[in-house]
């Protein structure tokens, strides 16, 4: 009884202390608690298919964001990652009869193997020669799939695939909690060792190599996390879809990803996270106006980018908290005094 | 023997093709830094430009090149002008302004003319046959309209003065400015020339295409393909790799069976075998690290 007490008051003193004192942190619990909680109050099976295909994407994203903001390799062709994971677990699930528990990881390590594939050529180039040299993967991976319809179903993909879960809601509840648990896990790797070296890689790869780390085997690294994370979310779609098909590599899925990471913000996680929980649903509603839904969607992104050209959760971010000059805390924008080393924030 | 008339003539015009996509892109990547991912966007609007004036209002095809490559070049200078420029500074934002650029311009286009397939009289009628294959005008017109923009591009850039401060812009902006070097200006310059080329080449490849709104995406990326074997900013290279790929294509097309569907995996694996023994492409200069 103790016990409970005192971690209650424990989590009580974090939350008094850590949370609600930054804005932005009572945002992400809300957002937490938001989606737990949101099958409670609307059974609507539409809004929940919304959802779930948006924590889905959101894992993408995110994924992207850990390879191409974090370590700086520009990856065109994320979609790649996202179209393995996606036939592997089809192919896994529809001639091996591995159920969605199983099929999801084995796909998603599918994904690794590629990141790997493609890692090792990409590891020689950087910069645009990179991200166009990456653009060319998902594409030969197509033709491929085009080419021996025996095995993939060529245009039509493959269908007959298990469903994710039994019930709209169990689907909705495995994508979202997947989503956040995973988005975490990134979030996390980023804050760790590896994360800075990911940064530092970014930044200056010769200072980097310069400091005795093997930027290589990094690169490499960030390529095959990339790929894990966006071939769960691949498997995800497949079987939510119950159909895994070439759309999943097409260019402009990769286009899409790039346009939610930087519309976001890169070198986040949360920003790409919370871009897809915007874009998304926001072209799903818009499906009132089908004919023009893609043309005020780009129109969007061109004109905030024209006022935010550092993403929209940056800029939000910086008009609600402030830096401390001195400890390099982050406060509130309201306070006129660090709340840690109380030094004057400007 | 047919075959291999066949391989040449449809390699040689992909090839041209591919050469001026290319050139354009790699000398706005190479004097502003951007990655035009709307660069073919405008090749199609230049084609569906010339369907307009010759099959809405009637005038001769030649007119409708004339307004394409004039009213493409427009739009490319104020579209850079309103979205590319206020943001130049930032890399990333640049990048997904021009495929939202593109979108824009493909939905535009699929609003007007739904989607449907069109396609454009050619500007010279009749063909001859050599060897029993049928080569078309149109086909050796559009060849020898590439082999000569390609020249004037060259002594453009090559003999003047504009040229010059292009290729000084390209290898170091800051030391270009220093030199007086208008540098907003030559970008400004270098993205008109960018873009008509990409319109000029819309107006002379049209008549042997399809017109659809989707019709910029195979295109961009063997420009990139071509654009990254050949080295970027070499013009050299973009020439080269153009038709090496453009061969390429036409043979898989040719001899492979279920060929249309591996023409672009092919073409894709060749550019990145040779990258991997040429990180910097066939001609690219390896540059200094840039930090």
């Amino acid at each position: 009884m103790d016990l409970i007490l005192f971690y209650l008051r424990k989590l009580f003193t974090v939350l008094k202390n850590e949370v609600l004192v930054l804005p932005s942190r009572v945002v992400v619990v809300l957002f937490f608690l938001f989606l737990l909680l949101l099958p409670m109050f609307t059974k609507d099976t539409y809004l929940l298919r919304i959802f779930t295909l948006t924590s889905i994407f959101a894992i993408f994203a995110a994924s992207w964001d850990l390879l191409s903001g974090f370590t700086g390799q520009m990856n065109f062709g994320h979609a790649l990652f996202f179209g393995v994971g996606a036939y592997g677990a089809a192919l896994l699930n529809l001639h091996a009869h591995i159920p969605p528990w199983g099929s999801i990881p084995l796909g998603a390590l599918g994904a690794v193997l590629a990141g790997l594939i493609i890692g090792i050529p990409s590891l020689r180039l950087r910069g645009t020669y990179l991200a166009l040299t990456t653009l060319a993967f998902p594409i030969i991976l197509m033709g491929l799939v085009f080419a021996f319809p025996d095995l993939t179903g060529g245009e039509l993909g493959i269908s007959g695939i298990a469903r994710l879960a039994r019930s709209r809601v169990a689907d909705y509840y495995t994508a979202v909690v997947l989503m956040l648990g995973l988005c975490t896990i990134m979030w996390k790797i980023t804050d760790s060792h590896t994360g800075i070296i990911f940064h530092a890689i970014r930044e200056d790869e010769l200072a980097v190599r310069a400091a005795g780390i093997n930027t290589t085997r990094y690169k490499l690294l960030a390529f095959c996390l990339s790929g894990f994370f966006a071939g769960i979310s691949g498997g995800l779609y497949a079987h939510f879809m119950r159909i895994a098909g070439p759309s999943t590599l097409e260019v402009s899925l990769s286009f899409t990803v790039v346009i939610w990471a930087i519309f976001g913000g890169i070198v986040t996680i949360y920003g790409p996270v919370g871009a897809v929980f915007i874009l998304f649903p926001l072209l799903e509603f818009l499906r009132v106006v089908q004919d023009y839904r893609t043309l005020m969607f780009a129109c969007v992104v061109l004109l905030i980018l024209l006022y935010m050209p550092d993403g929209l959760f940056r800029w939000l971010r910086d008009k609600i908290e402030k830096e401390c000059p001195r400890c390099k805390i982050r406060n509130i924008a309201t306070r006129d005094t660090c709340r840690v080393c109380t030094a004057p924030l400007d | 023997m047919v075959i291999v008339l066949d391989i040449i003539m449809s390699g040689l015009i992909s090839g041209s093709v591919y050469a001026l996509l290319a050139i354009g892109f790699s000398l706005i990547f190479g004097v502003a830094r951007i990655v035009n991912i709307a660069h073919t966007a405008f090749y199609m609007v230049a084609a569906y430009c010339i369907y307009i004036v010759t099959h809405k209002m009637g005038f001769h095809p030649m007119w409708g090149m004339v307004a394409a490559i004039v009213l493409v070049t427009l739009m490319g200078l104020i579209s850079y002008k309103i979205f590319i420029n206020p943001i130049r500074e930032h890399e990333g934002a640049v990048l997904i302004a021009t495929i939202a650029l593109a979108m824009a311009l493909q939905e535009i286009m699929a609003l007007i003319f739904t989607g449907t397939y069109l396609s454009v009289p050619s500007l010279v009628k009749g063909y001859l046959v050599i060897l029993g294959v049928k080569v078309f005008y149109q086909q050796l017109l559009t060849f020898c309209v590439a082999l000569l923009v390609m020249a004037v591009l060259w002594v453009l850039l090559m003999r003047t003065k504009l040229g010059l401060a292009i290729r000084s812009t390209a290898q170091d902006r800051e030391v270009a400015n220093l030199m007086g070097i208008n540098e907003a200006r030559v970008a400004m310059m270098t993205m008109g020339i960018s873009v008509g080329l990409a319109a000029l080449t819309g107006a002379v490849v049209v008549p042997l295409t399809i017109l659809e709104p989707h019709m910029w995406m195979h295109p961009l990326i063997m420009m990139m393909a071509v654009v990254v074997l050949g080295g970027l900013g070499s013009l050299k290279g973009s020439f080269m790799g153009a038709y090496i790929l453009g061969f390429a294509e036409a043979s898989v097309v040719f001899l492979a069976p279920m060929g249309a569907f591996l023409k672009g995996s092919v073409a894709l694996s060749i550019m990145i075998l040779v990258l991997l023994i040429r990180p910097e492409g066939l001609f690219g200069v390896s540059f200094e690290e840039e930090r």
